[in-house]
């Protein structure tokens, strides 16, 4: 499948997306989405507007609760070990890291390639220096996830998601827990790494990232939907963007409203 | 990988059942214990022969991943543990002569000591006392971390690394535990043996060390080793099994944790004394 030159990253049609914790609780309907390679989408919502379902759908780490969704133009419901190549393509940024709380930054962001090129662990741990470095985590490589701040937790679960190189980036809510300089930071690292970062070759990756607050995102490269009520809506463009004049768009863009109203 | 999971778990949807109202009679309690109860026993076997299945077929995946965590956790149920057992088996040995030989000595009958200890420590006691306290000091520790790391996301994370749980986070332990019950049986067995006759002696018990040893050799049969190999591994497999399912299948919030570890504990404790009548069945038997 992956020697075919499939342009479609994502492509869901009349999809249902359940609740991770709970199938049959269905947070998000008939979602008609397709994403091209090398596009970066941001899909903004509010609290608890299925986000995370979504991305976690399109992950392959839930199946659809009804409707077809490929992935790499492979019909995927969710991943089984046949599909450990198509899966690999893929990273995945949670909320928050999910670090391993065992494991020291090195070996978190070490730990896929030792276990996918079954490496010992002092060439992993070689190997995943560069990108440590490149992430300017390598002062904090020996500590212990609960030891650092979230700041740099989300980084270095960037990290361990890029490891081994994909192709396509999911970022839940990647800026909702940064600080400004580390906002600006993954700001300007998203946009080399979808222009295509050496790390991965100089290939454009394609991006996709969730969020809640819109102001740090505008950008003409860069598309938008938008998830309301159970219903996923693509926007297009920032332009696109700025001109709806959705309520909630307001909200997530912090324009004053009036409360009263 | 999800669907490994997804299998064991799906089988064992109880929170309806928990959730749903107080039934009006004693019986439907019954009924709806019992129908939990199986459902538990079903969602077991499952996860049990799961993990069988991957670790078969994945005994050569990732070796450099897999084989330090196994180290860690026969460290873990195992070396960890020697200077308890240690203490066990002191406070064994002299629990069992104490108690027989003031028996035996009524009706001049000390001589059976070596036979008596063979019965009861190395068929029955020795490897239950030792299932029961790494069930006490280590799985509770595998529901613990398991199921924080449920609640807190991690088996999602291993699933989008293409990391299969099972084979990450409970193949290790189920191996780690089947040997630790397996290696303390046996240290616990041979500790308690030795302070048998130590505390036989200082009561002045008129028997040499030769014929004490002599004794215990001629009680034991082939069967007793082979039947002592599989009980303790089996004990060791079933707690890690039962461990490991209730840490991973039910809690998704931090607040189920304790409430899940209560339960594994208490079926830990169940699924090793059915095994022991197993056992008891198969001496009975053969």
């Amino acid at each position: 499948m992956s020697e075919q030159p499939d342009r479609t990253a994502i492509e869901m049609r009349g999809v249902s997306v359940g609740a991770m914790r709970d199938i049959s609780f269905t947070v998000v309907e008939e979602v008609n989405w397709s994403v091209a390679a090398g596009e970066f989408w941001v899909i903004a919502g509010q609290e608890h507007s299925g986000k995370s379902d979504l991305l976690m759908l399109a992950a392959g780490l839930m199946p659809p609760a009804s409707g077809s969704y490929k992935l790499f133009g492979l019909e995927t419901q969710s991943f089984g070990e046949a599909e450990l190549a198509e899966r690999l393509r893929l990273g995945f940024v949670f909320e928050g890291g999910q670090l391993f709380k065992q494991l020291t930054i090195r070996e978190n962001v070490a730990l896929p390639l030792q276990y996918h090129r079954d490496l010992p662990s002092a060439a992993a741990a070689q190997e995943a220096q560069a990108l440590l470095e490149l992430m300017e985590l390598t002062p904090l490589a020996d500590l212990m996830p609960p030891n650092i701040s979230e700041n740099w937790l989300q980084r270095a679960a960037l990290a361990r998601a890029l490891i081994l190189k994909p192709e396509m980036l999911l970022l839940d809510n990647p800026l909702g827990r940064l600080g400004g300089r580390h906002l600006q930071w993954w700001l300007r690292f998203l946009d080399r790494l979808g222009r295509g970062h050496e790390w991965c070759g100089g290939k454009p990756m394609t991006l996709v990232a969730s969020t809640d607050d819109l102001r740090p995102w505008p950008g003409a490269q860069r598309k938008f939907a938008l998830l309301r009520d159970r219903k996923f809506f693509p926007l297009g463009s920032w332009t696109d963007v700025a001109s709806a004049g959705d309520p909630i768009l307001k909200e997530l863009l912090a324009v004053p409203v009036d409360l009263a109203s | 990988m999800r669907g490994n999971l997804a299998k064991a778990f799906v089988l064992t949807e109880t929170q309806f059942f928990r959730r749903a109202a107080l039934p009006k009679s004693y019986t439907d309690l019954l009924g709806r214990k019992l129908f939990l109860f199986l459902l538990t026993v079903q969602g077991l076997v499952a996860f049990a022969l799961i993990t069988l299945g991957v670790m078969l077929r994945k005994s050569g995946v990732a070796k450099n991943v897999i084989r330090p965590r196994i180290r860690q956790e026969i460290a873990r149920a195992g070396v960890a543990l020697l200077p308890m057992f240690l203490f066990v088996a002191l406070a064994l040995g002299f629990l069992v002569i104490g108690q027989t030989v003031s028996a035996l000595a009524k009706f001049g009958a000390t001589g059976y000591l070596g036979t008596t200890m063979v019965i009861v420590i190395v068929r029955e006691l020795g490897p239950l006392l030792a299932a029961m306290l790494v069930l006490a000091r280590v799985g509770t520790a595998h529901v613990i971390e398991l199921g924080t790391a449920r609640a807190l996301g991690e088996v999602e994370a291993l699933e989008a690394l293409g990391i299969d749980p099972v084979h990450y986070l409970i193949v290790p332990r189920v191996i780690g535990m089947a040997v630790g019950v397996f290696a303390l049986t046996v240290y616990l067995i041979i500790g308690a043996l030795v302070s048998g006759y130590l505390f036989a002696f200082l009561q002045d018990v008129p028997l040499t060390p030769g014929d004490y040893f002599k004794q215990i050799a001629e009680a034991l049969g082939w069967l007793d080793f082979a039947l002592l190999a599989l009980k303790t591994l089996a004990f060791g497999f079933f707690i890690a099994i039962v461990t490991c399912y209730h840490g991973l299948a039910q809690p998704l919030r931090l607040e189920d944790v304790s409430r899940v570890a209560v339960r594994a504990v208490t079926q830990g404790v169940i699924v090793c004394v059915l095994i022991d009548a197993l056992f008891i069945l198969l001496y009975l038997l053969t």
